[in-house]
């Protein structure tokens, strides 16, 4: 278990990991790559592309260089010189992460030199690193560590311990998720070069020189960031630690399951650390297609709320209307008698943001055949033209990684920094290594990049669309030959969603229409959740306005917590009956409640953003009698007596690969078609729109606490304050 | 750090065999370098006293007036025009023939540094930069220009310029340096009024612009890439190499960094001809040399003299010879305060040149010599300099920042004598640790020092430590052992 986090830091650059990225289709654009040297590394050849490091070289033949402030993520920096290698007929080493390999270079990353060179910097970034390790929450998972058992030492000759002693440095105060201890920085820059290049936030550098440098943030401040608690997987020593983790467990007491987060509509993949039938911590897990390496704060930190707040056992309001524990018959045969009672077409089912594929499908299945078909989403999308048939019209048809690859990109309405931070965070990678230049429609946010603002009146949507715009982002994007728009949901809650859809329809398929490219796919719309997709494509309708105004008897939340379902809404004497994992708006209203689960605790799917099916793992059980939510549904349709043709998770499977194949295929996403046909429906629906284009999350506090189990977090609770608190301070 | 710090600048694979650092051969500490200690070719085999008439700084005492009017009397700006005019592969190939090298202390040879400016232009312009930033402990050679000869950097700056094809020259002066950034300002507002820089520059119809910048006094922004980030900036940090200024430098723009004397003799080169600068001193060792003589003579000076002329010769002649006596010395520091001491018994026969130097495990640096009688505390001198590269550490990389501060911390005990006798081997071995390991030569810089005075001075050191072992008991040092 020692091992397991060296040889996953010494992997980070395998040819493995690198090939995904190059077997992206619009990668493979560039010009005939120039002619391949060979070198040899260990006297072993390889043939590398001039302009390789060294490091690189070594990872095609498997010779793993260790490294401290390289990551192939960031820029080099080449200062930790724990990469130094021998290079036949040099002098003296040189530093593998960047130097880069010559014709005929023979490099011996094994000889006496290259050890004696790695043994000497191991020394000196021991002799002011402090001997914590007992205490420091980096142990087990410390690169320092393992490194110097590989490559250290065996005894220290650090005399001066019995005079001066070690450095000692202060530690900084960057907010309520990163603790520092800068005693043990080894000043690799890892966590500046992260702040600066991929967060977007340049708060973090050095000050002072020599030994007295240290790593900060100049002044006390808080790290502004949706993105920070990277820095606590990048930092290789125990300086940067979780916060919210500290103290809690060694990694190798934690068991780990892949799992994938639902906490935006990006579907990042992650690992859930569990010990004692408890989540301790989240850690992304590596999806170049998704995610990359990073993860967002809330997805990261938001897994306290998984322990707080939450339904552990079926409820039934009392006489006086409040709540109170019952059994998990009486809750099941109540509302089954509600369900059966309920005339057909009084009968109503809302599916909340995290609700995964399987119950979605058995719920609707039920509500079906108990001869209703209002199923429908909280969130908004308009019907009119094509509306949810094509599949095209409702995802990010461009996919993530992508994104990367375009030249312009267009943003309408959506702030891509809080609605799915590491899409954002692919559009900064665009725009700083590609020359990618943005654009966008809406309120003026802060993205972390530069962008034109187009302002934020719908219209300027129906003058690109109509191609009668004036402003430069026209010609821009008719220039453009791999532009990408990206459309937020929230602008289609509004009246005029369904003209800025079509417009927004009308726009890319134009755009889309001249590109040389056949095989890309301009348009996206960006969904706010992480249940909406699978929603739409088991046949939810999107929005429960209609089907609230038809006065339901019977109301079946299915985690529907964002409050768009309220008692004032509903006809006297109707019936709620509540299916969640959290306590929150939907149980607040309901007669009945039934626990349901979270996330981390059942083996379900979910849709991304872009159409991608991935599932999730149980990571721990259910706590008290709460159950996984598709088996809910199914006891209770036993209990109604329109029992559900499916009694195992594989039957529910085969249910929704019935409904739709993309819907289990997982990890894959498929190519979307018919924009034209989309295209061609909305055109009735472009009419004159003049609203103003709004998004919801336009600052960083408001980004932290969007859905239940992030509002159940006290760690997102303290970020806000702390992010409040932040910005009423001078700096 | 216009010193010695420039050392590794630009090494190309053939030249390694000129320029190299220390490789510890077999299990021997004797270091043998790989650096021009082949047999010495035909030619002059040492450099005597000066006449006047060859002398190229002729204002070095200030004894004239420094400025524009001035300088043309003592024939400065004469026929900058022609010279000019002839062109870039005739400045560089008269800057071959002289055999000049490096003045800031790596002693590059500066025609084929400036021939790498000759790769076919991308579009991106060509900056020169002159590297002012006189800050080693010994050096005081730029200063001189820059106060009393500032026509003779300018007018170097602008045949470089016109050698290298930039389109302008910033010159990094030393923060300390105000009268002379001042003087130097002075003067390149004289030479732009005089037409002789800008738009037509002498009327030869090359633009050129010289641009001062004032440094705010890091010792690490005389390293060359460290001074380009200083002038870009940024926080003075050396740059990993590659790649080389000349690729990427300035603004991401090839540029030549050059020392003030390199960039001041160029004219005086291309007026009297490279043949004329290659007529003193030995092969690959040519030219003139300001020399800086400082610590214990009669009369500290800096002077110009020939390149390989013997040091005692030069001490003896210009600085009024040793504190009592030649007898009465202990050590020289030759080059600078990041070259290796040499002990009196080396004094006696080396010539002041790169070779001879090297081949006495020293170092030429920039020719400031440090004398010490034997009055002095040879450890705690050396101990001071190591104190300062502390000091002046970026402490971008882990070598440096770490290991010239635990050096620190053991050469202060063992001025005392508080440490064990096994420490001396261990601080040998930590100097070459850091040794070649850092991005800059200012590991390098630090490490040297220490390993002169453990070379020349093991006995001193051990001595110390049996005097303190005697009043005070073994040191707590001993307790690892």
């Amino acid at each position: 278990m020692l091992r397991q986090p060296l040889s996953r830091a010494l992997t980070l650059s395998s040819p493995v990991r690198a090939a995904p990225l190059a077997a992206r289709p619009y990668a493979a654009q560039a010009p005939p790559p120039p002619e391949k040297v060979e070198v040899f590394i260990d006297d072993k050849p390889v043939h590398v592309l001039p302009g390789t490091t060294i490091l690189q070289a070594a990872a095609l033949v498997g010779v793993e260089i260790p490294r401290f402030c390289y990551h192939e993520r960031l820029a080099v920096a080449g200062n930790c010189r724990m990469c130094l290698v021998e290079i036949e007929r040099s002098p003296k080493p040189a530093a593998a992460c960047a130097m880069p390999v010559m014709k005929g270079m023979r490099v011996k990353t094994n000889s006496d030199l290259t050890k004696k060179a790695r043994e000497g910097v191991m020394e000196f970034l021991l002799v002011n690193h402090p001997l914590d390790c007992p205490i420091c929450d980096q142990g087990g998972e410390c690169d320092l560590q393992d490194q110097s058992m590989a490559f250290g030492s065996d005894r220290s000759r650090f005399t001066d311990i019995h005079f001066s002693g070690k450095r000692a440095v202060e530690d900084k105060d960057v907010g309520p998720l990163i603790k520092t201890i800068m005693t043990r920085c080894i000043h690799c820059t890892r966590c500046i070069r992260f702040a600066s290049e991929v967060a977007g936030v340049d708060d973090f550098g050095t000050t002072g020189r020599g030994s007295d440098m240290q790593v900060g943030t100049y002044v006390e401040k808080m790290f502004l960031s949706e993105l920070s608690g990277n820095i606590i997987d990048l930092c290789p020593v125990g300086a940067l630690t979780s916060k919210p983790y500290s103290f809690a467990a060694r990694p190798w007491e934690t068991r780990r399951i892949d799992s994938v987060d639902v906490l935006d509509p990006l579907g990042s993949n992650i690992v859930i650390a569990t010990r004692t039938n408890e989540v301790l911590r989240i850690l992304p897990r590596t999806n170049e297609e998704i995610n990359e390496e990073w993860l967002s704060d809330k997805s990261r930190f938001a897994c306290d709320g998984l322990k707080r707040q939450r339904l552990v056992t079926p409820m039934m309001t009392d006489s006086r209307g409040n709540l109170t524990p019952v059994e998990w018959e009486d809750a099941m045969v109540a509302a089954a008698r509600a369900l059966r009672d309920c005339p057909p077409g009084k009968l109503l089912a809302v599916a909340g943001d995290l609700a995964d594929a399987e119950s979605l499908v058995a719920l609707k299945d039920l509500v079906n055949r108990l001869g209703s078909d209002s199923t429908c989403t909280e969130q908004y999308f308009p019907l009119d033209g094509a509306g949810i048939d094509l599949r095209s019209s409702y995802l990010c048809n461009t996919k993530i990684a992508n994104v990367e690859d375009a030249d312009f990109v267009l943003l309408i309405g959506t702030n891509t920094r809080f609605e799915a931070p590491l899409l954002n965070a692919r559009i900064r990678k665009a725009f700083i290594h590609k020359d990618t230049d943005v654009a966008l429609i809406g309120p003026k946010v802060d993205l972390t990049y530069e962008y034109i603002h187009v302002g934020d009146s719908a219209s300027a949507v129906k003058d690109l669309a109509t191609g009668s715009s004036s402003h430069e982002v026209m010609k821009r994007l008719e220039a453009a030959k791999r532009p990408v728009v990206i459309l937020g949901a929230d602008q289609l809650k509004t009246p005029e969603g369904a003209a800025i859809l079509a417009y927004t329809q009308e726009l890319a398929l134009r755009l889309q229409d001249k590109l040389e490219d056949k095989k890309w796919k301009v348009l996206n719309v960006l969904q706010r959740t992480a249940s909406q997709v699978a929603a739409l494509d088991i046949g939810y309708q999107p929005g429960v306005g209609a089907a609230l105004q038809a006065g339901p008897q019977v109301v079946y939340l299915l985690g529907a917590d964002s409050g768009v379902v309220s008692r004032d809404q509903l006809p006297k004497g109707a019936t709620v009956i509540y299916q969640g994992h959290h306590g929150d708006a939907g149980a607040a209203i309901a007669d009945i409640v039934l626990p349901g689960a979270a996330y981390t605790e059942k083996r379900a799917t979910y849709v991304n953003a872009e159409g991608r099916a991935q599932q999730t793992l149980v990571a721990v059980t259910p706590p008290g009698k709460a159950r996984e939510d598709w088996k809910i549904i199914r006891a209770l349709s036993e209990v109604v007596g329109q029992r559900l043709p499916y009694d195992t998770l594989d039957e529910v499977r085969d249910r929704l690969s019935e409904i739709s194949p993309a819907l289990v295929t997982y990890g894959d996403v498929q190519d979307n078609n018919y924009f034209a046909q989309a295209r061609s429906l909305a055109q009735s629906l472009q009419k004159p729109v003049s609203g103003k284009v709004d998004v919801q999350l336009k600052k960083l506090e408001d980004f932290f606490m969007t859905d239940p189990i992030s509002r159940a977090s006290p760690t997102m609770a303290k970020c806000v304050q702390a992010v409040i608190k932040q910005k009423s301070s001078k700096y | 750090m216009a010193g010695v710090l420039a050392r590794v600048i630009q090494r190309t694979k053939p030249q390694l065999g000129i320029v190299g650092p220390l490789v510890a051969k077999g299990n021997s500490n004797v270091p043998v370098r790989y650096q021009g200690t082949q047999k010495q070719p035909e030619g002059k085999q040492r450099g005597s006293p000066l006449n006047d008439s060859d002398r190229i700084f002729t204002n070095l005492y200030g004894r004239h007036d420094w400025r524009l009017k001035g300088a043309m009397s003592r024939g400065d700006w004469y026929k900058t025009k022609e010279i000019l005019l002839k062109g870039s592969d005739w400045i560089v190939n008269e800057m071959k023939t002289s055999g000049l090298r490096g003045r800031g202390g790596a002693g590059f040879p500066t025609g084929m540094k400036w021939s790498f400016m000759k790769k076919p232009s991308d579009g991106r312009p060509h900056y020169l930069v002159v590297n002012a930033d006189e800050g080693e402990p010994g050096t005081c050679k730029d200063r001189e220009i820059m106060r009393h000869d500032p026509h003779k950097l300018v007018e170097g700056c602008l045949i470089a310029g016109r050698a290298i094809n930039a389109i302008a020259a910033y010159i990094y002066i030393r923060g300390e340096f105000y009268n002379e950034a001042s003087n130097l300002q002075v003067a390149i507002a004289e030479a732009y009024q005089a037409g002789l820089l800008g738009k037509d520059a002498c009327g030869s119809g090359y633009a050129f612009d010289v641009y001062v910048h004032r440094g705010a006094g890091a010792y690490i922004c005389g390293e060359e890439t460290a001074l380009i980030e200083s002038i870009e900036g940024k926080q003075g940090k050396p740059r990993l190499k590659p790649p080389f200024p000349a690729d990427i430098g300035l603004f991401g723009c090839p540029t030549t960094v050059n020392n003030v004397e390199t960039i001041s003799v160029a004219p005086t080169i291309c007026r009297r001809g490279g043949a004329w600068f290659a007529s003193f001193g030995r092969v690959r060792n040519q030219g003139t040399k300001l020399y800086n003589i400082s610590g214990h003579v009669n009369t500290p000076c800096t002077v110009e003299e020939e390149m390989s002329i013997p040091l005692k010769e030069l001490i003896e002649r210009h600085a009024g010879g040793v504190i009592g006596g030649w007898d009465n010395l202990l050590a020289i520091i030759p080059g600078g305060s990041s070259t290796p001491l040499i002990p009196k018994s080396v004094c006696d026969t080396v010539l002041m040149d790169f070779d001879a130097l090297v081949a006495a495990q020293s170092a030429f640096g920039t020719a400031a010599i440090i004398v010490m009688d034997k009055s002095t505390d040879i450890v705690k001198a050396i101990a001071r300099l190591i104190m300062f590269y502390k000091h002046e550490s970026c402490g971008q990389c882990t070598p440096c920042r770490e290991g010239v501060g635990w050096m620190n911390k053991i050469i202060y005990r063992m001025v005392d004598g508080n440490a064990s006798p096994k420490e001396i081997d261990m601080l040998w071995e930590i100097s070459k640790q850091i040794e070649g390991h850092t991005i800059c030569a200012l590991g390098d810089g630090a490490a040297w020092p220490v390993q002169g005075l453990i070379r020349h001075f093991r006995p001193e050191l051990e001595r110390r430590m049996a005097q303190y072992a005697a009043t005070h008991g073994p040191s707590k040092a001993e307790r690892l052992y």
